[in-house]
């Protein structure tokens, strides 16, 4: 009976870790769809760009592993800019289709250009000992990564809802997505506001790949294999709501998590047959905007 | 006693805490040349999309010939001869003008249901078109695509699809607006010549329009039914004037 | 009213116009023409050959639904892998090896899922028909790996033999046979898809892709005339899935994946949507491209697509064949649409 507990309370753990990494990348996907309605299939390459450049910068330099994942955040953050001014902004007018097809075009490229740099084989990060054994938390012991991970995602989740909830910056993108018209015409340069919103979260995106790397793995497909993820994540939640993707984030992680446990072949069906049948009964998700 | 063509009852619609409708009672009977005004956000717009299905009312009921159709979905509404146009056209740009006719001709008749024989097969939708467009004389457009014809024309053919559906209530959109002043007495024949037995239904700003068509006139102030009657009874009622020129009635007590 | 006589004579233009739109003309012989030709001038490329023209099949089932109805699907493979393995678990699992009604079989299983998802997903539009299509495929990639044990699995479904076509018409290792077999059953579903893009359903599914909201006014029963466009698309791109299976001898659960929802999605909009004749541009290239340059690097096969797919979103938005209408405007003939 102990012994089943402690299953339990694992996979539990380990659900949440991923739940977080889901997160922490989605959130930036779910906010910039909710304020321009851009659907941004390239967000996973932004995600898989920070696995590499920390994997980088742990591995070859030898950067400290907490310091890397703040640089991948910056870097990508601040590259993604260029990929927003220079190539989405042309398409915020255009239908879904026309967005979907240039972020799989871009996500391709993505993918070549690692597989090239970097080669097919998976890749791991430089992990420092403090974080490579485990930590007994009272009532069991559990890896100390992982434990990291839910750290952060705790960390951010809070830093993210006050932020949204209780500064200016937070309120002026809450309007936009409530109603970009309206902010408009009561002076919030939307435009302004959504290339901070993308930069910020591709960086964190960037952020949630770095953390990924030793969790789930990095390869140069990681930009596509697990965009349908991030997408349901973002869908279920309800575009442009924080509550609702940490809420999609947490169901979906830890159900997919327990689901692969407990039936190896095939537990992944769960979560899409939520998915399908929630946004049939919801289409807008569990927070969104009808 | 035969049933009004189209009546609405206590039609009630609030989004929240806004109520763009309220408690709106209407009957058009069989031929009315009805003018709706109002100012901007009156929900005159709204009023149509309740009638039309396009909204799903908070209370109230709508029927049509009688039957009532407030739970039926927009083509079924459309289906049983309550036709519409848009205040911004809504036609379909990339196609010809003939085309957009066939559309709507095609959809009436069921020739639409019709996945195997070529459209070419139907000459008499073909010609029904034709027959519209020369009543309109679209005629020499007919092979353009919508896109390039002149505003006005548009305008036109928005009002032709409507009744190509063959309606028994028709529910105008501002079918002047936007249209230059060479252009519009087009849009004014187009509507005089209308069947005499449609019950009518026409929004518009345009007071000369207004007055020159409707027989009965409503006035539609904040989501209600401020007054119904005869254009000069609508012209010379103080509190019309007050809400289109605003004039303000002295008040007691301070405040302003 | 007399019409007057130019009045009578843009009448009777107009009218010629709309009768004879449908019928076939010069041109559209010549994909078939190349077609018939590269069976005698490529005989060692046959079993490329046969691929190509099931990814043709495949688009033009997308472009019935994407491109004429405008419904935008994340998901199409799910009726392209349901039909692949309906055919291909009938022969490796049943022992049902006859081609034809194989085929026939993959048609329709993959019609009945269409109709069924179809029902559900499209009364909605934009993001969320986006993810119910893709979430819809996904799960059904998921649903065939829970039971690895009857379908293969990632690992694939081997075992697959088919027998000779109606009878006598063998397989050999250069492909004639399925090259044949394939340009046969595509000859006939594009003269299918041809025939309802040219009726009055067709024109209507155009319609409801250029102003739904007309449409409704209009009384078009949408979601019905949208829910039949897709089941036919369905059923046509299970029958490219099936023939896939039977060629290859071979299919694995990769076949309903997101990549291949997104390759097929890719060749349409190369080629050109709403066209056609834009599935077989668009295929084609799309075909020649990987084969040549993935055998040069795969990085430079991917690379190249992604970069040619967002050049053709920002400059050349109605593919190839619109790159030739607008060259052929150009240059003073005008082309009918």
């Amino acid at each position: 009976m102990q012994h089943l507990a402690n299953v339990g309370i694992s996979i539990l753990f380990d659900g949440l870790a991923y739940a977080m990494i889901l997160f922490v990348i989605s959130v930036g996907l779910s906010v910039t769809m909710g304020l321009m309605g851009f659907v941004n299939l390239a967000h996973g390459a932004f995600a898989m760009a920070g696995g590499y450049v920390t994997v980088s910068l742990t591995t070859r330099y030898g950067v400290p592993f907490p310091l890397a994942l703040a640089a991948a955040f910056v870097l990508v953050g601040a590259g993604s800019i260029a990929f927003e001014r220079l190539l989405y902004r042309r398409l915020y007018a255009a239908g879904e289709l026309d967005q979907v097809l240039l972020t799989i075009g871009l996500a391709f490229m993505a993918i070549a250009g690692y597989t090239f740099v970097y080669g097919p084989e998976p890749q791991s990060v430089k992990v420092p000992g403090y974080l490579g054994g485990r930590l007994d938390l009272g009532f069991g012991t559990f890896p100390a990564y992982r434990v990291f991970m839910i750290a952060i995602g705790a960390v951010l989740i809070c830093g993210l809802w006050y932020g949204f909830e209780r500064t200016g910056l937070g309120a002026r993108i809450r309007a936009a997505v409530d109603n970009r018209a309206m902010a408009r015409s009561i002076g919030i340069d939307v435009d302004r506001l959504f290339t901070l919103t993308f930069a910020l979260g591709s960086g964190l995106a960037a952020l949630g790949g770095g953390l990924a790397v030793n969790l789930i793995g990095l390869t140069p497909t990681f930009a596509t294999q697990y965009l349908v993820l991030f997408l349901i994540v973002v869908a279920v939640g309800g575009l442009g709501s924080i509550k609702g993707t940490v809420l999609a984030a947490l169901v979906l992680g830890v159900f997919d998590n327990a689901g692969k446990y407990l039936y190896p072949d095939g537990g992944g069906f769960f979560i899409y047959a939520i998915t399908v049948l929630l946004l049939l009964l919801k289409p807008a998700g569990l927070y969104g905007r009808e | 006693m035969t049933a009004a063509a189209l009546e609405t009852r206590g039609v009630s619609k609030s989004f929240g805490a806004l109520a763009v409708a309220r408690d709106i009672s209407l009957t058009l009977p069989r031929g009315a040349r009805r003018g709706l005004i109002g100012p901007n956000g009156a929900g005159k717009t709204s009023l149509v999309n309740l009638i039309t299905g396009v909204l799903k009312p908070s209370a109230g009921r709508v029927l049509l010939d009688g039957e009532d159709i407030t739970h039926l979905p927009q083509a079924a509404r459309a289906r049983r001869g309550l036709a519409r146009t848009f205040q911004i056209n809504q036609l379909f740009r990339g196609l010809s003008v003939l085309e957009n006719l066939c559309l709507a001709i095609g959809e009436r008749t069921g020739a639409c249901n019709n996945l195997f024989r070529p459209a070419g097969s139907k000459p008499q939708v073909i010609e029904e078109a034709l027959e519209h467009l020369a009543a309109h004389r679209l005629i020499e457009d007919a092979l353009k695509p919508v896109r390039e014809l002149a505003y006005g024309r548009q305008r036109l053919l928005e009002i032709a699809m409507a009744l190509a559906q063959h309606p028994r209530v028709l529910l105008l959109d501002e079918p002047a607006a936007g249209v230059s002043s060479h252009e519009s007495h087009f849009i004014l024949d187009a509507l005089e010549r209308l069947d005499s037995d449609i019950a009518i239904l026409i929004i518009e700003h345009d007071m000369d329009v207004i007055f020159r068509f409707a027989r009965e006139i409503t006035v539609l102030v904040g989501g209600a039914v401020l007054m119904e009657g005869s254009p000069e009874e609508v012209a010379k009622d103080p509190r019309v004037r007050a809400v289109y020129l605003g004039e303000e009635e002295p008040r007691g007590g301070g405040g302003g | 009213m007399a019409a007057s006589k130019p009045d009578l004579a843009a009448r009777a233009r107009a009218a010629e116009f709309l009768l004879r739109r449908h019928r076939l003309r010069a041109a559209e012989a010549l994909p078939w023409l190349a077609a018939v030709l590269a069976y005698f001038v490529f005989p060692g490329h046959l079993v490329f050959g046969s691929q190509l023209l099931i990814m043709v099949l495949f688009a033009l089932s997308l472009d019935l639904i994407l491109g004429y109805a405008g419904i935008v699907s994340l998901g199409h493979a799910a009726f392209f892998g349901t039909g692949a393995y309906t055919a291909g678990m009938l022969a490796a699992r049943c022992g049902w090896t006859e081609p034809l009604s194989g085929l026939l079989a993959a048609g329709a299983a993959a019609a009945l899922v269409g109709w069924v998802s179809g029902w559900f997903l499209l009364r909605y539009r934009g993001l969320a028909l986006l993810m119910l299509t893709l979430a819809t495929a996904i799960m059904l990639q998921e649903l065939g790996n829970v039971r690895a044990d009857i379908t293969g699995g990632f690992d694939g479904l081997t075992g697959i033999t088919i027998a000779p076509l109606l009878g006598r018409f063998h397989y050999d290792l250069y492909g004639h046979t399925n090259y044949l077999y394939a340009l046969a059953v595509l000859f006939l579903l594009f003269l299918l898809v041809r025939r309802i893009v040219y009726s009055p359903f067709g024109q209507a599914l155009t319609g409801i892709r250029e102003n739904v909201r007309r449409m409704h006014a209009l009384g078009s029963p949408v979601h019905r005339r949208l829910v039949v466009a897709y089941t036919i698309g369905a059923a046509i791109a299970g029958i490219a899935g099936g023939l896939f299976a039977q060629s290859n001898e071979f299919v694995t659960l990769g076949v309903l994946g997101f990549d291949r929802s997104a390759a097929v999605l890719v060749m349409l909009i190369l080629g050109g949507a709403g066209r056609l004749y834009g599935a077989f541009v668009g295929a084609a290239v799309y075909m020649l491209l990987e084969d040549y340059l993935a055998k040069l690097s795969p990085e430079f096969w991917e690379f190249g697509i992604g970069l040619l797919l967002v050049l053709t979103v920002l400059f050349a938005r109605r593919g190839l064949l619109g790159l030739l209408e607008d060259a052929g405007r150009h240059f003073g003939r005008g082309a009918p649409r």
